[in-house]
């Protein structure tokens, strides 16, 4: 996805156990954070409708 | 050449009157110039009708997917390797095949050829390794090394992995070929030059899905684009649409593509959507060493788990 031109930290993998809450948060703040700093996405977004 | 053609047809002529296999799939001349197309033999007097040239670009493991019954079939270095990557992923048995291994020195980029002249390619012949394009007014004679699509001239794997007879000797490989130079270009390119660049390759396709028919790893029943419940991707033009549409057609020949170029070969409006794939191929050969396709009796990367797999990407 990186190499096709998505912002790098854009995309993002974790492995989270049902027992890990603990990971699970300080996962999702940390993605957050990062997701906020890129700002909104606008790439892969369906900006206007072609007619053809 | 000559010598292989006949070759071929000698051993196809000997398999369908032993009764070996029911039908041989190859090539026979088309209507145009440089379009080889596909064909079936059935009895051994249509074995005449096989030709084997620098036009025989299309990789016929496409037509072999499910298949029953005994066929034989003839295979160039990268047929071969989709001939075993089939029978890895269970869409044919080994016993079911006689394969004709030829081995291959490259086909001819024909958009190429056409290019270089303004009139109609009426006509290309080839001798020693050069080819005579013939047209109404003009007729000039190239070297064929020059004209190779870009797969051919980067391949590795020009002999077959997997054959039952060869129909003549082998070739030598290319040695010292930098395969993935222009994936490297691309990588090079930062975030933003990146979308850019894939935006502007994919701007003049039209879905017409040629890419995905002519492939021999999608042979799935429903492909993803054709399902409507639910619907993955949307059905228009809509350039989100097209890019989905080719990043994960290309995510589902990861560990399994194995660069034959009939994609770009048989694309309508000549998009190179191979670099899609070459990034995916490159990934697999520097994380697991892997090229698909050389040996029916290895599994592959994406099927396999070892402790020592990279997993940096996880968090």
């Amino acid at each position: 996805m990186e190499h096709m031109g998505i912002e790098p930290g854009r995309l993002q993998f974790s492995w989270v156990s049902s027992a890990e809450s603990t990971k699970f948060v300080s996962v999702v703040n940390e993605v957050t954070d990062i997701i906020k700093k890129l700002g909104p996405n606008d790439r892969f977004v369906k900006k206007d409708v072609r007619v053809a | 050449m000559t010598a292989t053609i006949d070759r071929i047809k000698e051993i196809v002529r000997g398999v369908l009157t032993d009764c070996r296999v029911d039908l041989v799939i190859g090539f026979r001349k088309g209507t145009v110039a440089m379009m080889n197309e596909p064909c079936f033999i059935k009895s051994p007097d249509e074995a005449d009708q096989l030709v084997w040239d620098s036009n025989c670009g299309i990789n016929l493991a496409n037509y072999l997917a499910n298949r029953t019954g005994k066929i034989g079939i003839i295979a160039k270095g990268c047929d071969s390797r989709n001939i075993a990557t089939h029978i890895i992923e269970n869409k044919i048995q080994r016993d079911q095949l006689f394969i004709i291994g030829v081995p291959c020195q490259g086909m001819v980029d024909r958009r190429r050829i056409i290019a270089m002249f303004d009139g109609e390619v009426r006509e290309v012949v080839e001798s020693d390794g050069r080819v005579t394009v013939k047209g109404a007014d003009f007729e000039k004679t190239l070297e064929k090394s020059e004209l190779l699509q870009q797969n051919c001239s980067l391949c590795t794997h020009r002999n077959p992995v997997i054959f039952d007879e060869m129909a003549a000797d082998p070739v030598e490989e290319q040695q010292n070929v930098d395969r993935y130079a222009d994936v490297k270009e691309i990588e090079a390119l930062d975030s933003g030059q990146r979308w850019e660049y894939f935006e502007k390759l994919l701007e003049p396709c039209i879905r017409c899905y040629a890419c995905r028919n002519a492939c021999p790893l999608c042979y799935c029943p429903t492909c993803f684009v054709d399902e409507s419940r639910p619907q993955w991707v949307g059905k228009s033009q809509n350039p989100v649409d097209v890019r989905t549409f080719h990043f994960l057609r290309a995510y589902h020949c990861a560990g399994r593509c194995t660069d034959c170029g009939a994609c770009e070969r048989v694309c309508p409006v000549g998009i190179n959507m191979r670099v899609f794939t070459k990034k995916l191929e490159k990934d697999c050969f520097e994380n697991f060493g892997w090229e698909a396709g050389l040996s029916p009796d290895v599994r592959p990367p994406l099927d396999t788990y070892s402790p020592d797999d990279p997993d940096d990407f996880i968090k």
